[in-house]
Formats: structure tokens, C-alpha cells, sequence
């Protein structure tokens, strides 16, 4: 069995090849679905090939852990919602970021383990508490197995993993609806700074050897502790970036544990990754025209200027009157925003569409970079309900077009195009590029109620002169815009 | 194990890969390509797999086994759902073209 190892080797060459071709195939739109099989077959190839390598124990564990962790992950992935997406990335990216950690944890266990017994500590179960404190303060001179740098290394992943993953719950749980509250208190930037420092701290004296099983429990401990106070305090709307962050470094910690490991795959997929998302972290903070240091450490809406108040009241309109409003325009532009994928209307919404265009009105989708939860997933959404790519325009396409347009229909979506965000220097969204749909000669926006959204700011269009509230839930205003659009026709 | 020189160019290769794979994808590409590298760090699971098998005591292997499940829920989990959204990309190509024909 000499060639076993060069062949697991080759293994895990085709898997980083694999790897790296899918994610090229899948930054274009007609060959991106290959991508992904693509690298899933790499998955597969590097996975079979790690179970043959020879001297590994555990091997029964091992099937029951991979079984179980598939087994969940499929059934909830098959079954979870589109508008769900987002926060199904943040909890697998979450699960990735938890395993890297876990690579360092045992890693590190082991470590201190053969250290100890190479100064002849016979029983050194870390269950035990006299053997928590041994030589806490005292370098294990013996290094087996690992060298410095892949010591510093594997702590540095096991940290940037472990944030990951209790950072991601959170973005996660903030997702799903369980933690709608943003948590603040005073002095927080402080105390987390705080937790960092300590954390590091004593995540540079487990790298240069001063390791103990206390010392251990305590960095994973404060790490854990560390990204749920960073992630806390920041607001749903901005959670899409800060998924993306956290995606990016998963891959990181999943590098430097492949260098710890000596397995080059990881470290050229958890690079690439790294790569890749820190580069659309920025691309997404650009669209919000915010930094990312901004969206970490700047508390969104909780600025200290007064905002302007808005004259004027909302004025309602019926579904009646607005289909008729739009059945005898030239140019109607859909404004979808998450509120539209929530209350699952887009296929009503095209329906809609495609009656108007029967009728011979010219319909656009407009959709700003940062609609829905993370960028393209409105397009993803409307792709689902069976909308073209041509009567789909991005904000730059788009923004010309309005002083053109009859009407604006905007459907669930709210800062995306407030116009306070060009107007008003206190309001917290000031400066972020916005869909100037209050240039159309008119605007009806189909919302819920009178509440503010998402990120909780009045918007200054529902009060504008041109336009018209049509109240009700996304998908059963849509239903009533198509019916009255029918009866006209019949 | 890898030569510490080695594994920094192949962090610097792997880096601008990353970058330019990235650096030209059309925003609706966005979120299927970040569920993509998102699934593509699950070869997290490799190495959970190979620590738990060189684990020895309970608490190695308990927390190994954390990570195997953890490393396979990322895999799997990022698969089913990178592919579900790639899926509808390419199923509403030729609706895509039906209904502009009759638009026309």
C-alpha cells in the first residue's frame, strides 16, 4: 500500500482544482449551476480520501458525526425558505467557523497533554481539577508535534473561528426573528475591546507555550464570548455584511488550521475564501456607502442629532384606484423590497406585471444593490417567481429613467428609497445611494402599516405630494391589484 | 508537514485567486457566489475528521466529534442550498426568453 499516500495526495490536488474551476463557473450567470457540482465533487473526492488516510483511530465516530451533520444540514437546507437564505448561510458558515475552532481545541488539548507527560505528570485528564492549573505559568519546554508558528497559527484560526461561529448564531438568530432587540449599554465598545485584549493576551501565551487545560477553557470561553458581544449590538439591516465578514473568516481560521494540520487544500480553499469574501464584504458595505469598521463599531441609528421632522400625512389609496392608475400608465417601475419577499408575493406581483404588459404598459423591476438581505438576493427572489433578467435594472439603469415613469409601485421596500438619505445630514442612512423613485409623476407604495422599517427611520416619501399608501400585507395587495386589473378587462 | 515559505506563497496565490474570481461578478451573482465559497470552506470537515481520528482521550474525541458534525453541517448544508438558488437561475433562462417573445 506504498502508493496509498500519493494517492490520497492527488485527492486532495483535484479537490483544490475542483474548487477552485466551481467557483469560476460560478461568478457567471450560464455556468454558475456547474460550479457548484463541480465543487461538490471536489468535496466529495477530498472527504473519501481523508477517510483512508492511514493511522487514524476513530473511524466508527467519525461515519456517525459525518452521517448526523449531513443528515441535518440537508433536511433543513432542502426544506428552508428562499426569503430564509440568508441566515441559512449564517448558521452553515456558523458550523464552519465552530469546527475550525474545534481543530484548535483539540489541537491545543493535545499539546498540553503530551507536554506534560514528556515532564512526567502521569494523569493528566483535564476533567480532573488538579490537573487544570500544572504548570500554568510555566512553558511546556517539550514541543511535540507542533512547530511555533504553526502553534501561533492554529490559535490564531481557533480565535477568528470561534468568533465566527457564536457570531454567526447571533446574526443568525437576529435573521430568523428570535433576537429582534439590539442590545446596547454604555461603555460597550469599551468592554469588548476589553474582551478582545484579554482574549489575545492569553491567546499569546498559549502560542509561545505557556499552555494549561485552564488556560485553554478560558480562551474559548472568552472567544465565544467575544463575537456575541460584537455581533449584538448591531442592527438587522446591516446583518447581510456582517454574514459576509464572518464568512470570510471562517475561511481564514479554515486555512491556518490547514496549515496546522499540513493540509494544503484547506489552506488554498479557506484562503480563497478569505480572499473572495473580504472583497464582497466591501463590495456590500459600498453599497450601503458605509465601512465596515462603520457597520462593526458605529451604533446604526443611534446617533445623537435630532432627525428632521416630517410634515404632512400619509394618504391612503384603494386598490381599485391604483390598478386603474397603472393600467392606463406608459412606464410602470416595480420597487421590490424585502417587505414583497416576506409576505411571499412575488408571484402575485408578476402576475400583475404580466397583466399590465398585456395591456401594453411598459414594466421594469428596479432593485437596489441592497435589497432583500444580502446583495442579488431580490434577484434571486424575482428569479424564483419566473421574472426575466431583461425587465430586471439596477439602480444606476434605473435612476435616469424615473422623471419618465407614470408610476413607482414599491412594494415592501423602505430605506432603499427614502429621500432623507439624500436630504437630511442627521438621518442615520444619510448618503447612501437611494432609488430616486419620488421623481415619478407618481408613487404608490403598498405597505403594512404606518410603522417605520426595517432599520426603524420615518421615511420622508410616504408623505410626499405624489404619493399614495395602498395599506395591506404584500401578497394580498397584490391579489387584489390583479382582480381589479381582471374585472377591467372582463 | 509544509515548509513555512511554501505555505506563505500559497497563501498569496490562493489570496489573489480568491480576489480575482470575485472581482468581476455581477451583482445578482452576489449572494449564490457567497453561499458558494461559504459551502467551499465546509473542507473544514477534512480536518475535523483528521483531528478526531488522531484523537486519544474522551475529551478530544467528544470535542472532535463537535467538529466533524459541525465541519458536515457546513459542507452539506452550503451544497443544498447553493444549488436550490443556482437552480432557478438556470431554470428561468427560457422562461425568460418565452415571455419577452410575447411581450413582443
Amino acid at each position: 500500500m506504498i502508493w496509498l499516500p500519493s494517492l490520497i495526495k492527488a485527492c486532495y490536488f483535484l479537490a483544490a482544482l475542483l474548487f477552485i474551476l466551481g467557483l469560476k463557473r460560478m461568478s457567471s450567470p450560464r455556468t454558475a449551476r456547474g460550479g457548484i457540482v463541480w465543487a461538490g465533487y471536489g468535496m466529495l473526492v477530498a472527504v473519501l480520501a481523508t477517510f483512508f488516510l492511514p493511522d487514524m483511530h476513530n473511524r466508527g465516530l467519525i461515519i456517525a458525526a459525518v452521517l448526523i451533520g449531513v443528515g441535518a444540514a440537508w433536511w433543513s437546507g432542502k426544506r428552508v425558505a428562499m426569503t430564509a437564505m440568508p441566515q441559512m448561510v449564517a448558521l452553515y458558515n456558523g458550523m464552519g467557523g465552530g469546527a475550525a475552532a474545534a481543530i484548535g481545541a483539540v489541537e491545543l488539548i493535545g499539546y498540553v497533554r503530551h507536554g506534560l507527560l514528556a515532564q512526567g505528570i502521569p494523569d493528566t485528564s483535564p476533567l480532573r481539577p488538579e490537573a487544570w492549573a500544572i504548570d500554568a505559568l510555566h512553558p511546556i519546554v517539550t514541543v511535540v508535534a507542533l512547530s511555533p508558528i504553526e502553534l501561533a497559527l492554529g490559535v490564531l484560526g481557533a480565535l477568528i473561528g470561534a468568533v465566527s461561529f457564536s457570531g454567526s448564531l447571533i446574526a443568525f438568530s437576529k435573521l430568523q426573528g428570535w433576537l429582534d432587540k439590539r442590545f446596547v449599554f454604555p461603555a460597550q465598545r469599551a468592554v469588548n475591546l476589553l474582551l478582545l485584549a484579554a482574549t489575545v493576551v492569553i491567546g499569546i501565551l498559549l502560542a509561545s507555550g505557556y499552555a494549561s487545560y485552564l488556560l485553554i477553557a478560558a480562551f474559548f470561553v472568552l472567544a465565544l464570548l467575544f463575537g456575541l458581544m460584537m455581533t449584538l449590538p448591531i442592527g438587522g439591516a446591516d446583518m447581510p455584511v456582517v454574514i459576509s465578514l464572518y464568512n470570510a473568516f471562517t475561511g481564514l481560521a479554515v486555512a491556518f488550521e490547514g496549515f496546522v494540520l499540513g493540509n494544503e487544500t484547506m489552506i488554498i480553499a479557506g484562503t480563497v475564501v478569505g480572499a473572495a469574501g473580504t472583497l464582497l464584504t466591501q463590495l456590500m458595505a459600498k453599497a450601503m456607502n458605509r465601512s465596515i469598521g462603520n457597520v462593526l463599531f458605529g451604533s446604526f441609528g443611534a446617533s445623537g442629532a435630532e432627525a428632521q421632522a416630517i410634515d404632512g400625512a400619509q394618504k391612503p389609496i384603494d386598490a381599485a384606484d391604483a390598478a386603474v392608475m397603472m393600467a392606463y400608465a406608459e412606464r410602470v417601475v416595480i420597487v421590490p423590497g424585502y417587505g414583497m419577499a416576506v409576505a411571499q408575493a412575488q408571484h402575485k406581483v408578476w402576475e400583475f406585471a404580466q397583466l399590465l404588459i398585456k395591456r401594453g404598459v411598459k414594466v421594469k423591476f428596479a432593485i437596489h444593490p441592497v435589497a432583500g438581505r444580502m446583495p442579488g438576493h431580490m434577484n434571486v427572489l424575482l428569479a424564483e417567481a419566473g421574472v426575466p433578467y431583461d425587465l430586471i435594472a439596477d439602480m444606476d439603469e434605473i435612476n435616469p429613467e424615473f422623471p419618465a415613469t407614470d408610476v413607482a409601485l414599491v412594494i415592501g421596500a423602505n430605506d432603499v428609497v427614502n429621500p432623507l438619505a439624500k436630504t437630511d445630514p442627521a438621518s442615520p442612512i444619510y448618503g447612501m445611494p437611494i432609488l430616486d423613485v419620488s421623481n415619478a409623476k407618481h408613487v404608490i407604495v403598498v405597505k403594512r402599516g404606518k410603522g417605520t422599517g426595517f432599520a426603524g427611520i420615518e421615511n420622508a416619501l410616504f408623505y410626499a405630494d405624489n404619493t399614495r399608501m395602498l395599506y395591506g400585507d404584500g401578497q394580498a395587495a397584490a391579489g387584489e391589484l390583479v382582480s381589479e386589473l381582471k374585472s377591467m378587462d372582463a | 508537514m509544509i515548509d513555512g515559505f511554501l505555505a506563505l506563497y500559497i497563501f498569496m496565490l490562493a489570496a489573489f485567486t480568491g480576489y480575482e474570481i470575485i472581482a468581476r461578478v455581477p451583482v445578482i451573482l452576489h449572494t449564490p457566489l457567497m453561499s458558494g465559497s461559504n459551502f467551499v470552506h465546509g473542507i473544514v470537515l477534512v480536518g475535523a475528521m483528521i483531528a478526531l481520528g488522531h484523537a486519544e482521550t474522551p475529551l478530544e474525541m467528544s470535542i472532535g466529534f463537535i467538529g466533524v458534525l459541525l465541519g458536515a453541517g457546513n459542507a452539506a448544508g452550503g451544497y443544498v442550498v447553493t444549488e436550490r438558488m443556482l437552480e432557478m437561475f438556470k431554470s428561468s433562462k427560457p422562461d425568460a426568453k418565452a415571455v419577452s417573445k410575447e411581450a413582443k
